[in-house]
């Protein structure tokens, strides 16, 4: 005899399943892999001190986006004074805080 | 008085006997009342399923379009969460590393751009009560028109190799190209070859910090920059007390009005705003996310296919009541959002945090050839789920209704012959 399992049961298995393989990702995974990340952070963290480094090397097309925090105002508008921003990760940044609350 | 204490002790028996008659009977009441309440909830929880049952049937005999929909709604999702994930998990990791930085820089600037600094600055702040070191700091940048790449050329404060071997990020190597000999070609400022053996001394686990650096000796960097002696790119200071640190930036100001003091506070701040999902280059690729699901919830929102209405029209001529037809679509809004959300937010979590977010990368690197490879710590909160179940799965199951109560509320017999 084949038993038939209601369409309902059934999705509210598959729910449970997909919500706690959710969970697990979420909340279990990152401390399965805490210590290999403690590892790289505390070698970062090293060489940014030895170095005296300041920033991130994520966008490494201009020095003003290379260095975002060394950079002085004008660097993204230097070419001449009606210059645009032209570098695509340039434009993603906003301008300073206390610009913008003007 | 024996006869009497007999009595009383009767009446006493009797009065409990009946005591425990009244309890016993609203105990039964009481029983009976929740037997009542189990098996309305139980009814109401049948209802719920058969509700569900007749939902996902009805979703399964539009499979194509409703698997479809399924997919929009979850890449949303997906989009949604990465973008969250991923600036959230940058921003940690910002805060984390940069935390090492020095206290504070001193640059100089020339007509608003940032300039070159006479080393004999040093001694100028150190004699500013609450320093406790100032050191000059040498870098700048190299581009190698072979790789097309930017290059970060620094000197280390104590660096022991010789003049013509250099210390590499990952990130150097990968990008450079074709080596001569096993060696770097470089041009100095005034066109003369260098040659320079490169070491790779850095891993690909600090490549986030270090994946363009080419470390090199003070003679080997000025030849190559044309920084002349007495000069060098800006200063670290090192102060006593970190809560100083303002006093001994106008202090510096004061003594230099040429130039510029970079607190740490103002690094880390720079990298806080920049990952903040509500600002910098995050709210850009948020916007194109929530842009979409609005369209995508719009068009959802402006009307059911005939076929649903004639559903819809049927249903109702076969007695269900209005509330039975929303809650039939609010079923089916809950299925299909639900779905999505778990999609959606498992698939993101793997592209942030198993794969590094390969989507972003092109955002990030811009015009750029060099991009450093690197694993984010995992770290998702309640706030950043909330904030996802609220931007997505609440309006979908509530903009699913009105198109269906709009038809629900009219006559099933305009509705099927319309």
């Amino acid at each position: 005899m084949v038993m038939v399992v209601r369409k309902s049961t059934g999705f509210l298995i598959v729910l449970l399943v997909g919500g706690l393989f959710m969970a697990g990702l979420l909340f279990i995974h990152p401390h399965l892999q805490r210590d290999d990340y403690e590892r790289g952070l505390a070698k970062r963290k090293h060489l940014v001190r030895e170095l005296q480094l300041t920033d991130l090397c994520l966008f490494t097309e201009a020095r003003y986006t290379r260095h975002l925090s060394q950079a002085d105002l004008h660097s993204p508008f230097q070419d001449y004074p009606m210059a645009f921003e032209h570098f695509p990760s340039g434009s993603l940044v906003l301008p300073p805080e206390h610009l913008l609350k003007k | 008085m024996g006869n009497v204490e007999y009595e009383l002790a009767e009446t006493a028996e009797i009065n409990a006997e009946n005591n425990n008659n009244d309890i016993s009977l609203c105990a039964l009441c009481e029983r009976e009342k929740q037997s009542r309440k189990f098996l309305s909830d139980m009814k109401w929880i049948e209802r719920q399923r058969a509700f569900m049952d007749f939902t996902l049937s009805s979703l399964w005999r539009r499979k194509v379009r409703n698997l479809s929909l399924l997919l929009v709604y979850a890449l949303v999702i997906f989009l949604l969460s990465s973008v969250i994930f991923f600036a959230h998990a940058l921003r940690k990791e910002a805060e984390a590393i940069l935390e090492g930085s020095p206290q504070m820089i001193v640059q100089r600037t020339v007509g608003g751009r940032h300039s070159l600094i006479p080393i004999d600055y040093v001694e100028k702040i150190d004699q500013i009560r609450g320093t406790s070191s100032v050191k000059p700091r040498l870098w700048g940048y190299y581009y190698h028109p072979a790789s097309r790449s930017n290059y970060t050329i620094m000197v280390p404060e104590n660096y022991s190799r010789t003049d013509d071997i250099v210390e590499t990020g990952a990130g150097v190597l990968r990008t450079w190209g074709a080596l001569w000999d096993g060696k770097l070609y470089l041009k100095a400022h005034d066109g003369e070859a260098i040659f320079l053996k490169p070491i790779n001394t850095m891993t690909d686990e600090t490549d986030l910090v270090s994946a363009d650096l080419i470390l090199m000796s003070e003679t080997t960097f000025r030849k190559i920059s044309g920084v002349p002696e007495g000069y060098a790119t800006d200063l670290t200071v090192r102060i006593r007390n970190e809560r100083e640190c303002q006093t001994i930036a106008r202090k510096i100001v004061q003594v230099l009005p040429d130039t510029r003091p970079i607190l740490k506070e103002e690094i880390i701040r720079t990298y806080s705003s920049l990952f903040d999902w509500r600002g910098g280059y995050v709210i850009v690729l948020l916007g194109g996310a929530v842009l979409a699901f609005f369209i995508f919830a719009w068009d959802k929102a402006t009307g059911l296919s005939a076929e649903e209405k004639t559903e819809i029209g049927i249903l109702k001529g076969i007695g269900w009541d209005t509330s039975d037809v929303l809650m039939m679509k609010f079923w089916e809004g809950v299925v299909i959002s639900l779905t999505a959300f778990l999609l959606g937010v498992i698939t993101a979590y793997v592209h942030v945090y198993f794969v590094s977010a390969p989507l972003f990368e092109h955002a990030l690197k811009g015009w750029a050839i060099l991009y450093p490879k690197f694993t984010l710590r995992p770290a998702v909160n309640a706030y950043q789920l909330a904030i996802l179940f609220f931007l997505t799965v609440v309006p979908y199951t509530l903009i699913t209704i009105v198109p269906t109560w709009k038809v629900a509320v009219t006559d099933p017999d305009v509705v099927m012959r319309h």
